[in-house]
């Protein structure tokens, strides 16, 4: 009688911190396609917030017509990429970081764009999402590192492979263009 | 731990208590933590609108205050906090931040026009991520609830001392005791908890909050991955003496900077509710990468060995080494005090004075005249050597 009464008591424990750990990993796996989604967020941010940084610059910029364009472009097709795989957009999202890199060194040279109120705020704005942009990959890197631990360590492992919790993938920096912060000064 | 420590400290009280009382330590012990509960109650439900109000904080809309806005907007993103927090600004010179909400989910982070005045975009980031990791680590919630166990607590060995002194009532009565011996003993057990009892818990409760400190300051480090800019802050801090005018005793944990920080408190001393600034900085500054794990190593650093701060819960998150990454940074917007203290500093050169820089944050000038060996502070009293 007792030896049973034990060995039950032994399974539920081992049944409630199963559960437990199973879901932590849940909530580790949602944590980290939420931080994904966050990504997102933020580079949608930035597509919207381009066109009126080209315009309010180009009153000031006659001459820099190229590098507006470029920046359109490069913003139209970051935008039209940003339903295809993950290699695309990484691509895309690299080439409008140094396109935007460049106008914003370019800007250094027109004094009067610089002291415009609106200008000024759009740049601090443009400044802001590419920080959001990168602490969201930041907070996405953290997620996946906190996830993996969890399905890499003992005993979770055990739950996550019985559960079938693969690890997750870190955000990498692929194009070198991007992997060179872009050193925007705004004195 | 220390908390599970001034949980037992109040459940030991009010056993004692009831024994001698009541002779019954269930009733000590039930009446306890019903004061507790209700203590609890009252507090949750008063709301952090009457702290912000209490300092004439007015929240701020994004255009209000864009950068401000924008990096505690960052910061959000950085820690995974669920919802924006309400971003409020107090009108005073003083420089100081704090961060209240017993819940993630409604949040608010203040800070004073001194503050934000004078520090730069890295350094505004790494005070505004210490604030958000109170809120995230929910030190608001945890400290706010040590405040009322340590208030239930006093309250209780107030009332026993003085029931005590009005007749020792519920004592005398007793005749299921055997002899007189048994009551003497009672009596002083209990009456060296009522004694010790709040003075421990009051020790109990500042070790609690340094620790949430530099708990705090890690985070701050792993979200913006870049502890310099908190240095850098923390010692801008350091260097102002003005207090912040509402700030309250019972509120002062929340603070970044202790508002009670007095001339030349060696604050490694226990009342205090923060670790002195000069060693947060020497931390900050001594680690390799921004993990909760190279916090704890820099922290053992400048301590020489002995055990790290950080719970071993938290460290487990963070076993890979991260890379500190400087942040673009944005020069500080020109400040007239910064510039006149600037000129000021030029003008004691040029008529020879020496300029000494006391730990309370004081500047003495020692005129090129003066023959002795050692200069006093005039603000903390701490000798110099010449």
């Amino acid at each position: 009688m007792i030896p049973g009464i034990i060995i039950g008591v032994i399974v539920v424990i081992l049944l409630i911190m199963f559960i437990g750990i199973y879901n932590g990993l849940i909530r580790l796996r949602n944590q980290v396609k939420n931080a994904w989604a966050q990504i997102d967020v933020q580079l949608k941010r930035r597509y919207d917030l381009i066109p009126n940084l080209v315009e309010t610059a180009k009153g000031y910029m006659k001459h820099e017509r190229e590098t507006l364009e470029a920046v359109t472009k490069a913003r139209n097709l970051a935008q039209q990429v940003s339903s295809e795989g993950a290699g695309e957009r990484a691509k895309a999202e690299g080439e409008l970081s140094s396109v935007l890199s460049r106008l914003l060194a370019v800007v250094e040279s027109y004094p009067d764009l610089k002291a415009n109120q609106n200008f000024l705020a759009l740049q601090e704005e443009l400044a802001s999402t590419e920080n959001k942009i990168g602490f969201s990959r930041q907070f996405y890197n953290d997620s996946v590192l906190r996830y993996n631990n969890k399905t890499h360590m003992f005993p979770s492992n055990i739950v996550a492979r019985m559960m079938g919790f693969k690890e997750g993938e870190f955000f990498e920096v692929t194009a070198a263009a991007e992997r060179a912060a872009p050193k925007v000064s705004f004195t | 731990m220390l908390t599970i420590g001034m949980g037992a400290l109040l459940i030991v009280l009010g056993y004692v208590l009831g024994l001698y009382f009541f002779d019954s330590p269930t009733a000590g012990l039930v009446i306890a933590i019903l004061l507790w509960a209700i203590m609890s109650l009252v507090a949750y439900f008063q709301g952090d609108s009457i702290l912000l109000q209490m300092h004439g904080a007015k929240k701020i809309r994004p255009d209000d205050h864009p950068r401000l806005y924008n990096v505690v907007e960052e910061m959000k993103i950085a820690s995974g906090l669920e919802a924006m927090p309400a971003v409020y600004v107090i009108d005073d010179p003083s420089l100081n931040a704090f961060a209240i909400g017993r819940d993630p989910r409604r949040a608010s982070v203040a800070i004073t026009s001194g503050l934000l005045r004078k520090l730069n975009r890295d350094e505004l980031q790494g005070v505004i991520a210490h604030e958000i990791s109170h809120v995230k680590n929910r030190d608001v919630l945890l400290m706010a609830m040590c405040s009322i166990l340590l208030g239930t607590i006093v309250l209780i060995a107030w009332y026993g001392s003085r029931f005590l002194l009005f007749g020792g009532a519920g004592g005398r009565r007793s005749s299921s005791r055997g002899g007189g011996q048994g009551q003497i003993i009672i009596l002083i057990v209990a009456l060296v908890f009522m004694i010790l009892a709040p003075i421990m818990a009051q020790l109990i409760y500042f070790a609690i909050s340094r620790k949430r400190e530099y708990l705090a300051d890690a985070s701050a480090a792993l979200y913006t991955r870049y502890p310099e800019g908190l240095a850098a802050a923390l010692e801008k801090l350091g260097s102002s003496t003005i207090q912040l005018k509402s700030a309250n005793r019972a509120t002062a944990p929340m603070y970044i900077v202790n508002p009670f920080r007095k001339k030349g408190l060696k604050a490694s001393d226990l009342s205090s509710t923060h670790p002195p600034l000069s060693e947060r900085i020497r931390i900050l500054r001594a680690m390799g990468g921004a993990s909760f794990g190279e916090y704890d190593s820099a922290y053992r650093q400048v301590h020489q060995g002995g055990e790290g701060v950080i719970p071993a819960g938290a460290m487990a998150a963070a076993a890979v080494p991260l890379t500190t990454r400087k942040l673009e940074g944005e020069a500080a917007e020109p400040d007239e005090v910064q510039r006149a203290r600037e000129t000021s500093d030029a003008m004691w050169k040029v008529s020879n004075y020496r300029t000494i820089s006391c730990d309370c944050g004081t500047k003495v000038r020692v005129p090129p005249n003066f023959r002795e060996p050692q200069i006093q502070c005039p603000h903390c009293g701490k000798p110099h050597q010449l």
